[in-house]
């Protein structure tokens, strides 16, 4: 017997409502480091904690988008102060994951959070670049505001664990939506540790809801879910993602799917962005 | 709400209006007895192709016949476009296209008068409707397309935007050219070549449109124009050398039109159908409501997919505001949409008026009650005699199906936060009025309405530089404005 300290192992949960609950199932699932050795028990997310998610979701969206751009931008700039103070946990979950050097994950780790930063920035700016008034020919005051689709699901990206993750959580968050993640589902802890933070940056609780589980049967229900009015597709195949757009337009979702050769982080803003154009009567 | 009493259901204070017929003539329209397609910029012999007839549904006379173009024909006006797009329109300046487009929007205003009377004849609308505001906007939105594009790479979507190739635009029969000018101008501005497909009981403005397109000389192919039916659209949807659908039309149509491009290449934008909620607040200036009101809903015989179809009054004033509302209903003139005194005109056809007739029976079978007007109706034609329903609540049918005709649903509610609830209490989000002099309370109540137009003080006004469409099942993508053109770039 070694007197080594034995360390403490943390068990990974869900974030659905700002609370951290195993799956209600009560499954987990293996993951495993790149190199093939056990890592955690996940929880396996099940379609009633999406349902449940979004749910929380759609409860939160008035209060998210009726909270000041200047609040939005500053929660959002608190989970990079949070994960700041956590790159080093992070980069080892990163490393782990995507069998990246350590160099390389600290890389990862440093693009992610300069992300999140940059998100955070735009809250206020989204109603002036993508809005604005409107010279119509009549008496009236006419402008443009960009608003929220509402509730979006997003199926993050399976391969970046976390810089994936930040951009495909944070570009509807930062529109003013609220948002239903499926993780990475090999790769699943730096997801797991980011939704940790948002316990202590102030995120209302249901803003973002992370799922841990199987992509291919969790994604169905994200798809289908009346309530649901974006959904990000970048976590599965072309064939799976041709499927799931097919089911998401029942609901006439709006839908994000990468394109080969796109590397502009603002489409996922203008996606999930819903123009709404008040006339209002000009008089004396 | 209580029961009218029959005095607030007089016809008018001041006695029997009655005008002298005052019609406009219908000798200036000028068009063929029979249309072939408009594919490469000409007309292929009518005779090639199967022959459908479009009627006058005021009178049901036969107007024309047209083309119903089949799905090889949709072959040809796809591979026409493309060879277009590649050769043509792609090396040709946005300068270029500028001015074609001006020269479009000018030859529309010259022949304002006779597109006028074309339009009314087609689709039944009133002659002061499509004289006033389907003609001089369509011409408009020409006019303001014509000036993006040379000026793409400030319109905020980066450098040197892309078009995307050829564009499928299938369009409806309730603003056929007006829908046209939406689909088209942006499109040709943003550089794409157009297969554009005019709804099946409205063909005519858009062939007089193929004739406008020959006399400015757009170049052969950009613009090509198939008339047909459903079975036309859905070639057109499902065709592999399409870059891009721009439908507008119902949420049915709409939703399976996404379903078939879900595993394409195809870009896709809808604007489908709506449930318009005008909320009217207690302090609202009365006179200009009530003619907000019907503009919101008898405006094109309701056949509008914005119209203000469910009306929510403050309770305070909702007795006052439905015996006015059913007394100016009553001095609505119904009748001869060539007759320029008309101010509603005939539904645009049998289908739709069977659809009407059957969604506003559900109105008294589920307990509704219901004003109808007793104007006298032509005896050829179809007809619906404005129609308002009171004591209506959500869950009936009449509160929550797009009618998409003369027809109003009045709810109350108490407090702005009862407004905003019914207002959204819909699976729509295209538009809403809001009537209140408080200008804070119009805007704390537009923040929080899920609609992509909101009218205050105003209902149904349009314009090219401003952006329209919907949030929800009402479809995404914008026309109209800077947002529009992001429908058809690349971006």
């Amino acid at each position: 017997m070694s007197d080594q300290r034995l360390d403490v192992r943390k068990t990974y949960k869900l974030l659905i409502n700002g609370a951290f609950p195993r799956s209600e199932s009560g499954r987990s699932y293996k993951v495993h480091s790149s190199d093939g050795a056990f890592l955690a028990n996940v929880a396996q997310g099940s379609r009633k904690d999406i349902r449940d998610a979004v749910l929380a979701a759609r409860g939160v969206q008035a209060k998210w988008w009726g909270a000041t751009a200047y609040n939005r931008g500053q929660v959002i700039y608190r989970l990079a102060e949070m994960a700041e103070s956590r790159r080093a946990e992070l980069a080892s979950h990163v490393a782990l994951s995507e069998g990246a050097s350590d160099d390389e994950a600290d890389a990862i780790v440093s693009r992610s959070i300069d992300r999140v930063v940059w998100y955070a920035g735009w809250t206020d700016k989204i109603a002036q670049v993508y809005g604005g008034a409107n010279p119509v020919a009549g008496p009236f005051f006419n402008f443009s505001l960009p608003t929220p689709s509402g509730v979006v699901g997003v199926l993050a990206p399976q391969a970046s664990s976390l810089e994936g993750f930040v951009d495909a959580a944070l570009a509807p968050l930062t529109a003013g939506n609220t948002v239903v993640v499926v993780a990475s589902e090999r790769r699943p802890t730096p997801a797991a540790l980011l939704a940790e933070m948002t316990a202590t940056a102030d995120f209302p609780a249901g803003v973002l809801n992370v799922i841990t589980g199987l992509t291919s049967e969790l994604a169905p229900t994200l798809a289908s879910h009346e309530d649901v009015d974006g959904i990000d597709l970048s976590g599965v195949d072309e064939d799976a993602a041709n499927e799931l757009a097919n089911v998401a337009a029942g609901s006439i979702k709006r839908v994000y799917r990468p394109r080969t050769g796109d590397d502009d982080p603002a489409r996922r803003l203008r996606v999930f962005i819903e123009t709404s154009t008040v006339w209002h009567t000009i008089g004396q | 709400m209580t029961e009218l009493s029959d005095d607030a259901r007089a016809t008018s204070r001041l006695g029997s209006l009655e005008y002298d017929p005052a019609p406009e003539s219908a000798a200036l329209a000028q068009f063929r007895p029979s249309y072939g397609l408009f594919i490469d910029g000409t007309f292929t012999d009518p005779s090639a192709h199967e022959q459908f007839v479009t009627l006058n549904p005021a009178n049901e006379d036969v107007l024309a016949t047209v083309a119903r173009a089949s799905a090889h024909d949709v072959d040809r006006a796809v591979e026409v476009a493309r060879g277009a797009y590649e050769n043509v329109w792609s090396k040709t300046t946005g300068a270029q296209r500028a001015k074609y487009l001006f020269r479009i929007a000018r030859l529309i205003q010259e022949r304002a008068r006779e597109l006028a009377v074309i339009e009314t004849l087609d689709n039944g609308k009133p002659i002061r409707e499509s004289r006033d505001i389907d003609i001089p906007l369509a011409a408009a939105h020409f006019f303001y397309y014509a000036g993006w594009a040379d000026k793409l790479d400030y319109a905020g979507f980066g450098p040197d935007p892309q078009p995307l190739g050829v564009a499928g635009q299938i369009i409806p029969w309730n603003f056929p050219l007006l829908m046209a000018a939406w689909k088209l101008a942006p499109a040709l501005a943003a550089g794409n070549t157009c297969v554009l497909k005019p709804a099946e009981t409205t063909p005519l403005s858009a062939l007089v449109l193929a004739e406008i397109l020959q006399q400015a000389e757009l170049p052969p192919g950009v613009v090509n124009i198939l008339t047909g039916d459903g079975v036309t659209g859905s070639a057109l949807v499902d065709h592999p050398g399409v870059d891009k659908i721009a439908f507008t039309g119902s949420t049915e149509v709409g939703r399976g039109i996404q379903q078939r491009v879900a595993s394409s290449h195809k870009r896709l934008t809808l604007e489908l159908g709506g449930k318009g909620a005008n909320i009217v607040f207690e302090d609202a200036p009365i006179d200009e409501m009530i003619e907000g009101i019907v503009d919101g809903i008898f405006f094109n015989q309701g056949h509008v997919c914005c119209a203000g179809s469910r009306l929510l009054v403050q309770e305070s004033v909702a007795d006052e505001v439905l015996r006015r509302l059913v007394r100016r209903m009553e001095q609505l003139r119904v009748g001869d949409p060539l007759d320029k005194n008309t101010d509603v005109g005939a539904i645009n056809s049998a289908a739709q008026l069977a659809r009407i007739e059957e969604l506003t029976s559900y109105g008294e079978s589920e307990g509704a009650t219901r004003y109808t007007s007793s104007c006298s109706l032509p005896d050829k034609g179809y007809w619906f005699a404005p129609t308002i329903f009171a004591n209506v609540v959500q869950s009936q049918r009449i509160a929550r199906d797009e009618i998409f005709g003369p027809v109003l649903s009045v709810l109350t509610f108490r407090t702005p936060e009862e407004a905003v609830v019914k207002a959204n209490n819909t699976k729509y989000g295209l538009a809403c009025g809001v009537w209140s002099e408080k200008g804070s309370r119009t805007l704390w109540v537009a923040q929080r309405l899920r609609a992509g137009v909101i009218w205050a003080n105003t209902y149904n006004r349009f314009d090219p530089s401003s952006p329209f469409g919907g949030m929800r099942e009402s479809g995404f993508g914008r026309e109209g404005g800077r947002h529009g053109l992001e429908a058809y770039l690349d971006v």
